[in-house]
């Protein structure tokens, strides 16, 4: 392959990810008239705030070289609880004080996921797995288990819900919330470049065992990790919430392999130490055009499962295929040069 | 002592039991800026301990180490690093996903406890070093895509991006050839000349005399010998490490006129790699393949094998042309193969000695019925173990407890279940120290001398002088010399490799 054509591909696979949604959105085009109209990019873009913001956190835990299916979990019991605080005691916090409450109370799940990981050097999915089903059982005994509609929400989560940024008539709206999601992964995105902690990250996922001797303190720096996740986590819960104008502690839960897949899709490596947030944003993107859209065209919804069961193995094979192609480089017969 | 100058690291009297075993018993030693300092010794004789202590990833029980005069009982991993203590470790610690500057650098980066790290002064920093030291090296490539060579210099280079004044290296040497170690040892001298103290960990004999002005060997946890390189042979040196003389002649029975020949390759090519490889190998025969890293010496094996098939050319084995296009060929065919990176491609490393024997020869244990013959299968796994004396409490030890030595004998053990006919080993000795290497080339030789056919590929060249009847030479993908019976000397041998 020329230098040139693989400097489109991107190191993880981004220009082949950018070209697959060109193709998608102009078949998709072509198929329906309907398709190609500001509604339906609004429609995209909202779609996508929710698990972006989850595919931020799921891409640290990738790229650190571990696995985190509790996000979910984390996400609905940070937001669910918040609210649920604001309805019992009647108050009407303001959505600042709501998205802190709520990160404050995933930063403190995050920290018992990355205690328990760190310290007892346990594998991240087994965790995971483990503090799920605890956060998710800890919710329904112990907080709620009803379902709080748009009229018992506070009002300050509803003011929000509707607040949009641009509202093209007759052709749907952009939503506020866009712009916080935006700042937050951007300050992700540089947190992985230009932070000795992000760096840090890439380093502990490429080999554990050199960081540590490099000096590195792994365990704290894992523990920060997780809480970050955490709070990230609820931070997409909350945006759940006000996007969808009810708190129903049975949401969110389930959806962690659609995430995943997601940002695999988007180059990171489920063997940890790569990965990128400009791949994950299109890999997000990516499996929600499907996800919309399928029906627009004509396609049956029952195959939107099997529509991204396909994508995600075709990028699986693409990054084991660029690897194995990588490996198997012709041997170049060095000329030994005495020094 | 010649240098009068103050050492700058002392061990003082050390001691570290490991459950009830002692690893080290009281040991002491002292390096001294500027000066190369060997330290020999067997796998297990308690060298990586040694190095775990001073570079305080291990507490001693008891013992101090003075660095610089500061004494120190307890030293963690960043105060050794902070006194200036670097450790190049034998796997080198690189992270493969990064670039080579930023494996270069990071450490400064985190050394001065910074929280935004600069792309701009990682590269400046990298890039100094590396002029300092002469060096090539692309420091914008992730470490995964150079060579072994680039990444030991890489691995270096970070030991010196913050003023090391002790470098330790442990057995640096291992994934070289003999042109890139000849490299290595010209930057160890420049170090040697800024005043840097070096501990320089090895199995090679030649480079422990070659490098060095001090020598100092441990045996069973105890240092037995101390004193300045050129009072030293080999000999001797081998002699202090295992306790007993050991043979290094070239022992070679006489093939007779008429023995067959077992495999016959000729015109084998493979784009890329070797190109019109003939030659023959008959029963009883150790037949040596030697050359420079890229030079196609393991490719030719791998063709063999089937790992890489070659594109043309045939190979005949037993005077029947066979297609070897896949592992499976090969096995069928009677040939059997040692890999280069037996961790990784030999062994299953969690499980036990017996059922990594015989986990490729499963097949022939079937009764009638179809079911595994567990009698037999005990047999054989208790005789190999005998036959090939691992050093193991019992055959249901996991394999990644074995030392280097021990676990390439389960490799061959592995292959000598299958009985075959041919047997490929690539770089069987690599990381075996020198009573091990002993003792794998005499079951190498048992194994020849009951008529199997042995391909050895090697850059070890005094191990393929003592025991190769034949030894060819690779460069650049082709066979450029034939050594035959007298034409086998080292110098020879080194000469035309470089050729």
């Amino acid at each position: 392959m020329s230098a040139a054509l693989s400097r489109l591909r991107g190191p993880n696979n981004e220009g082949m990810l950018v070209a697959v949604i060109l193709v998608v959105v102009i078949a998709m085009s072509i198929a329906s008239p309907a398709f190609f109209t500001a509604g339906t990019f609004f429609a995209l873009v909202r779609s996508s705030m929710v698990p972006l913001i989850f595919a931020l956190g799921v891409l640290l835990v990738l790229i650190s070289g571990g696995i985190d299916v509790s996000f979910p979990a984390v996400a609905i019991f940070a937001a669910y609880t918040t609210v649920k605080l604001s309805v019992d005691g009647n108050l009407n916090p303001s959505p600042f004080l709501i998205f802190a409450i709520a990160m404050a109370i995933g930063a403190a799940l995050g920290l018992f996921n990355g205690v328990v990981i760190a310290r007892f050097r346990l594998p991240t999915l087994i965790v995971t797995l483990g503090t799920q089903s605890i956060f998710k059982g800890v919710l329904i005994a112990y907080i709620g288990s009803l379902y709080i509609s748009a009229s018992d929400l506070p009002r300050s989560v509803t003011q929000v819900s509707d607040a949009h940024l641009l509202d093209v008539t007759g052709g749907g709206y952009l939503h506020f919330l866009i712009i916080p999601v935006v700042v937050v992964a951007l300050l992700v995105s540089a947190m992985l470049r230009w932070t000795v902690f992000g760096r840090s990250i890439y380093a502990i996922g490429g080999d554990t065992e050199a960081a540590r001797r490099v000096g590195i303190r792994v365990v704290r720096t894992q523990v920060r990790l997780y809480v970050l996740v955490g709070a990230l986590a609820a931070f997409g819960g909350v945006v759940y919430v006000i996007l969808g104008r009810n708190a129903n502690p049975q949401s969110i839960l389930g959806t962690e392999l659609d995430i995943i897949a997601a940002v695999v899709l988007g180059g990171a490596s489920i063997f940890g130490g790569r990965g990128s947030v400009g791949g994950t944003v299109l890999g997000v993107v990516l499996v929600q055009l499907i996800n919309n859209n399928l029906v627009v065209v004509g396609i049956p919804s029952t195959w939107q499962r099997a529509a991204v069961g396909v994508l995600l193995l075709a990028g699986v094979s693409a990054q084991a295929l660029g690897a194995a192609r990588a490996r198997s480089r012709p041997v170049v017969v060095q000329k030994e040069v005495e020094a | 002592m010649t240098s009068a100058a103050e050492p700058v690291l002392e061990v003082r009297e050390v001691v570290k039991t490991y459950g009830g075993v002692h690893a080290l018993k009281s040991v002491s030693l002292a390096l001294v800026p500027g000066e190369v300092h060997c330290l020999v010794g067997e796998n297990g004789s308690g060298k990586s301990t040694l190095i775990k202590v001073i570079s305080g990833v291990e507490k001693p029980d008891s013992g101090t180490i003075v660095i610089d005069g500061r004494v120190h009982a307890h030293l963690t991993p960043n105060e050794a690093i902070r006194s200036g203590i670097q450790v190049i470790y034998q796997d080198f610690s690189l992270f493969p996903n990064l670039t080579a500057a930023e494996n270069i650098a990071m450490l400064s980066e985190l050394a001065e406890r910074r929280a935004l790290s600069s792309r701009k002064r990682i590269h400046a920093a990298a890039e100094r070093v590396v002029t300092e030291l002469g060096l090539r090296l692309d420091l914008d490539a992730t470490v995964e895509t150079l060579s072994v060579a680039d990444r030991q210099l890489i691995a270096i280079c970070r030991a010196l991006v913050s003023d090391a004044k002790v470098l330790i290296m442990d057995e640096p040497t291992t994934a070289l050839t003999h042109a890139e170690v000849q490299r290595l040892f010209v930057i160890v001298r420049r170090l040697q000349q800024r005043g840097v103290a070096i501990m320089f960990v090895s199995h090679k004999l030649d480079e422990v005399l070659q490098i060095s002005q001090r020598v100092t060997v441990i045996r069973n946890g105890r240092l037995v010998e101390s004193g300045e390189a050129s009072g030293y042979t080999r000999r001797a040196i081998a002699k202090a490490m295992t306790g007993r003389d050991v043979g290094e002649e070239r022992l070679v029975s006489d093939l007779a006129a008429e023995t067959p020949v077992l495999l016959s390759v000729e015109n084998l090519s493979r784009a890329g790699g070797f190109s019109d490889v003939s030659f023959a190998l008959r029963a009883g025969e150790i037949l040596g393949i030697t050359g420079l890293l890229g030079s196609g010496r393991s490719e030719i094996a791998e063709a063999i094998f089937g790992i890489h098939p070659a594109d043309t050319g045939t190979i005949t084995v037993r005077g029947k042309q066979r297609k070897i296009r896949s592992i499976r060929d090969a096995v069928h065919a009677g040939i059997g193969y040692v890999p280069e990176d037996r961790l990784t491609q030999g062994l299953f490393l969690d499980v036990s000695i017996a059922d990594n024997m015989v986990a490729s020869s499963l097949d022939s244990y079937r009764t009638r019925s179809g079911l595994l013959d567990r009698r037999r299968v005990r047999r054989s796994i208790a005789d190999l173990f005998a036959r090939l004396r691992i050093q193991a409490p019992n055959v249901a030890a996991v394999v990644r407890s074995l030392s280097g030595g021990n676990a390439q004998r389960v490799v061959l053990a592995k292959w000598l279940d299958r009985r075959p006919l041919i047997l490929v080993l690539n770089g069987p000795t690599v990381g075996v120290d020198i009573g091990s290497k002993e003792e794998i080339i005499t079951i190498l030789r048992e194994q020849a001398a009951a008529g199997m056919g042995i391909i050895v590929i090697s850059d070890d060249i005094p191990e393929l002088v003592t025991s190769c009847h034949r030894i060819l030479i690779a460069h650049d993908g082709r066979i450029v010399a034939e050594l035959v019976g007298d034409e086998i000397d080292a110098d020879e041998i080194q000469r035309r490799m470089a050729a």
